[in-house]
């Protein structure tokens, strides 16, 4: 020990008074720069996590983004685990959960606990982000950090909208940004900032040929932009999944994208989407090339409402479609069935990346992405089970489709919570609307326990409930059915139906206001309940009779105050691409 | 005793780069301000797609745009073994073009896209920089495919860390080129980076990025780009249609200026791969024999150089000019002896 010191300082004495002497001739502009960089990365030290399974000698890198602990990581670093060991920079080790993923976008959200106010990275926006600008990479690099001190590395963007093909795996990195920043095994899950230190991005994946798994120069960010889409959805606790139009393109010889194949059962084909129309525009962002094409659509959930151009005879058509899951439900709860499920046969099971991901701990520890869950050891199950605290074990509850369905619960009182705005609809066996359309003619509704009917412009409909749903009257989708589903959900809430979960956030109908969405399943009849970010009230829902039809829309174009009760006074009805009708309700009466 | 150990060692591994981060850090980073000079530069890289396409030989490159015309400099690799290649502009634009030619000694292809007029982004040969150690710079390149249709092509920043003669191989053979390169900090050769570009942040061309080779003595991967000045001549040449392929240089490694007999050494016969170096007998009254070399002496170094065969001496002996003194250490018996002779002023004296 003495001789090393001894040799230490030797040539330290053959250095610093050069390091002195020079120090004084670096530029002021240098050392602010540097001055900058310090500060910056101080200040994001402490949003920076350091992953660990419990079930495997692996781990990964996270980074805070709520002050109640939520934190987000890569789908491929959380594993097949619940639960977690999360290192922060103040050297403490905290206990986390499993609060949802996203396994194609390969991102999970984690809950992490034990601490009162968490500090939390400010979010940026992605697109706004060019190549050449300058970015921290933070996380913890070959699992170095013993004292959770999250490791800096410094680069640029090398490309932005890039698409990384999804390596024998349903993994598919969309419209990501690419940097030269040193990216490496345990980064995973890691924050990408911009130089004002907003969180642009996470990293989850490099390219390496043949110099092992190890930084090429070329490191790849699941764009902040597309995550923030997929929030709600994480938050909900479910396996999320992306989207698919119903349509594939293709690069005709003219270099124009075109639909090369189109489901008839899509939205898009039913807005009128056919084969060999040319994709002008997808989400606002014109496509130019196949790659473009995948890389908008990669950043959208299912459901999501987005607006796409099209041109067939020199003509531009603008649809806004619905778009479809990407992968069969049964796919999805594969990735979440609990251990005591029975699991059908999985030939098709999606395999790891084994290419370019960068999940694992150093010396080339056990891939933690793939201990398939039914041969995994039972005891290793039990002993990690055994190893978490009551009181972290309470947040977790198994549910096929779900990674942790303790969350959506917690989801789903939130956003039913906004229907105490309208008062104590609890136990009232039906109601009876009355009022006029918007051509002025009178309308009765009743909705009660066993049957709807709507009496206008001189006919009546009716829908009894020990019936098939019918789109009746007909043309609306089924509006009867619709409005007992909200007599439903006023009267009983979630006791009404088969199911209903929270699944997530999205721009009603495509535009500028946030919901919250609620999924309802009652027989063959499913309904999305939309609730205002903003206020939390219920400002619409569509109800579908059957999967691949066209639901009838409802929104609430405004509330109006009857007896001690509020209730949409303008209900405004679509189907398909047209309004159906547009109700003002005047009167609202109990029906005994 | 623990802590002023890790205090030390932070400021021995903070030292150095106080050293290395000296007064040329001054040039500005690339700010938003320098954007545009990115995109511009960005806008004169093509991505080359041709041959390959199997293990390790990838189909795809990179090619910087040299005339309005659409004349593109890239790497002679397997790319171009079919003659035609395809090329993707920045804004997704594709043509086909056809190899011109290469010059083989600088590892340096020329091709040409099909057409006239075409009014092209390109980098003016005649404004190129050099570059020193300390020099910061961007690298251009279409590495491992990233981009497509028109994406435009990865850009990674790095600094020119030396400027040294090329000493590498791919797998067992020797690169093609061997003149100077500048050595870069950052992983500018990657898979289908060949071709790009190496600038300034101001956007000027530095050099072209070659192949991924490994360094002949380390084994490490080497990132280097062949320097402007290598290229500017042959390649203005080549368009010019008035290229000649240059002589065949001496080869050095042939060298044979003396040989053991012009010392009055006779070496035992050269049978197996590595014959060790004994002398069979020496000539009365040769440069050797004044020395005192022996008859079965094993030579052991000459001029400080492992012998460790007759061939090796062969090679040495090739190297040495007229009027040099030789050391020689040879093994007498169970004895290293140390011996030096003069080189004979003419061969075969």
């Amino acid at each position: 020990m003495l001789r090393r010191l001894g040799a230490c300082l030797f040539v330290l004495a053959a250095c610093w008074p050069f390091a002195i002497t020079q120090a004084d001739e670096v530029d002021a502009a240098v050392r602010d720069a540097e001055r900058a960089r310090v500060a910056t990365i101080a200040k994001l030290v402490p949003t920076v996590v350091a992953v660990f399974q419990r079930s495997a000698p692996a781990g990964g890198s996270g980074v805070l983004i709520t002050h109640d602990g939520y934190a987000l990581t890569n789908f491929h670093v959380a594993g097949e685990d619940q639960f977690f060991k999360c290192g922060l920079s103040d050297g403490k080790l905290y206990d986390a959960v499993l609060v949802g993923v996203d396994p194609t976008g390969d991102v999970a959200l984690i809950k992490l606990v034990g601490r009162e106010n968490f500090p939390t990275a400010t979010w940026g926006d992605s697109d706004a982000v060019r190549a050449g600008d300058w970015v921290y990479v933070l996380g913890n690099p070959f699992l170095l950090a013993a004292d959770f001190q999250p490791t800096a590395t410094y680069g640029i963007v090398s490309g932005v909208h890039r698409y990384q093909y999804p390596a024998n795996t349903i993994l598919e990195y969309t419209d990501c940004l690419q940097v030269d920043a040193s990216v490496n095994p345990g980064n995973s899950g890691g924050p990408l900032f911009n130089a004002a230190g907003e969180l642009i991005g996470i990293n989850g994946r490099i390219s390496v040929a043949q110099r092992g798994r190890v930084n090429a120069g070329a490191g790849y960010a699941i764009s902040i932009n597309q995550i923030r889409n997929f929030l709600g959805g994480l938050r909900s606790g479910r396996v999320i999944d992306h989207a698919s139009l119903g349509a594939t393109v293709s690069r005709d010889s003219h270099g124009a994208i075109i639909v090369s194949q189109i489901l008839e059962e899509s939205d898009a084909f039913r807005r009128g989407l056919r084969v060999d129309d040319e994709i002008v525009s997808f989400a606002g962002r014109p496509i130019h090339s196949v790659n473009q094409f995948k890389n908008v659509l990669g950043i959208f959930p299912e459901e999501w409402k987005v607006a796409l151009v099209y041109r067939r005879e020199g003509e531009k058509h603008e649809i806004r479609v619905r778009l479809r899951s990407l992968h069969a439900k049964l796919e999805m709860s594969e990735m979440s069935a609990p251990e005591d499920q029975p699991q059908p046969d999985r030939p098709s099971r999606p395999r790891p990346p084994n290419r370019p991901e960068p999940p694992q701990g150093p010396k080339g520890k056990k891939d933690p992405r793939r201990p398939p869950r039914r041969q995994r050891d039972r005891a290793v199950a039990r002993r990690q089970e055994s190893d978490v605290s009551e009181k972290l074990k309470a947040l977790y509850k198994a549910k096929p489709g779900f990674a942790n369905y303790y969350f959506n619960g917690i989801e789903l009182s939130r956003v039913l919570h906004g229907l105490d705005a309208w008062g104590d609809f609890y136990s009232r066996p039906g109601f009876q609307l009355s009022g006029e359309t918007a051509t002025g003619a009178p309308f009765e509704c009743i909705l009660s326990g066993n049957f709807a009917s709507l009496q206008t412009g001189g006919k009546t409909y009716l829908q009894q409930f020990d019936q098939d749903p019918q789109d009746e009257p007909q043309g609306s989708g089924g509006l009867l059915v619709a409005l007992n589903q909200l007599r439903l959900l006023l009267t009983q809430r979630d006791k009404a139906f088969g199911s209903l979960v929270y699944f997530g956030t999205e721009p009603l109908d495509g535009g500028n206001e946030q919901v919250d969405v609620l999924e309802s399943n009652l027989g063959s009849v499913d309904s999305r309940w939309y609730f205002s970010v903003a206020n939390g009230g219920l400002v619409g829902f569509d109800t579908r009779l059957s999967d691949d039809a066209d639901a009838c829309e409802i929104r609430f174009r405004e509330i109006g105050a009857f007896e001690g009760l509020h209730f949409p006074s303008e209900i405004v009805v679509r189907h398909g691409d047209r309004e159906y009708a547009i109700f003002r309700v005047l009167h609202l009466k109990e029906r005994k | 005793m623990r802590a002023p150990v890790r205090f030390l060692a932070a400021l021995l591994i903070a030292s150095p780069l106080a050293l290395t981060g000296r007064p040329r850090v001054c040039e500005a980073a690339p700010s938003t301000a320098s954007l545009d000079t990115l995109d511009a530069t960005l806008a004169k890289v093509v991505k080359i797609f041709g041959s390959g396409g199997v293990r390790n030989l990838e189909g795809y490159g990179t090619g910087l745009l040299v005339s309005p015309n659409g004349h593109i400099v890239t790497v002679w690799s397997h790319l171009l073994d079919s003659g035609d290649v395809s090329i993707v502009l920045n804004d997704g634009r594709r043509y086909n073009a056809k190899f011109i030619k290469g010059d083989p000694a600088r590892d340096l292809a020329v091709l040409k896209i099909e057409g006239d007029n075409l009014e092209l982004p390109y980098f003016d040969l005649r404004d190129s920089a050099d570059a020193s150690p300390g020099t910061r710079v961007l690298g251009f390149s279409n590495m491992f495919k990233v981009a497509t249709g028109d994406e435009p092509v990865s850009v990674v920043h790095g600094v020119v860390a030396a400027r040294a003669r090329l000493s590498a191989r791919r797998g067992a053979f020797g690169a093609a080129y061997e003149g100077p390169v500048y050595i870069v900090d950052a992983v500018t050769n990657n898979p289908g980076a060949a071709g790009g570009a190496l600038t300034t942040l101001d956007g000027r061309l530095v050099g072209m990025i070659g192949r991924e080779l490994r360094n002949t003595e380390s084994n490490t991967w080497v990132n280097y780009a062949v320097p402007l000045t290598q290229l500017r001549e042959p390649i203005a040449e080549i368009i010019a249609g008035r290229y000649k392929p240059p002589e065949p240089r001496p080869d050095e490694a042939n060298l044979q200026r003396f040989s053991a007999i012009d010392l009055g050494l006779v070496m035992v016969p050269d049978v197996v791969y590595r014959t060790p170096a004994y002398v069979e007998s020496v000539v009365p009254g040769s440069p050797a024999a004044k020395a005192g070399v022996g008859t079965e002496d094993l030579i052991v170094f000459v001029n400080d150089e492992l012998v460790q065969s007759n061939r090796t001496l062969k090679t040495i002996l090739g190297r040495i000019e007229s009027g040099d003194t030789l050391r020689l250490v040879v093994r007498r018996k169970e004895k290293l002896v140390s011996l030096e002779l003069r080189v004979p002023d003419h061969r075969g004296k």
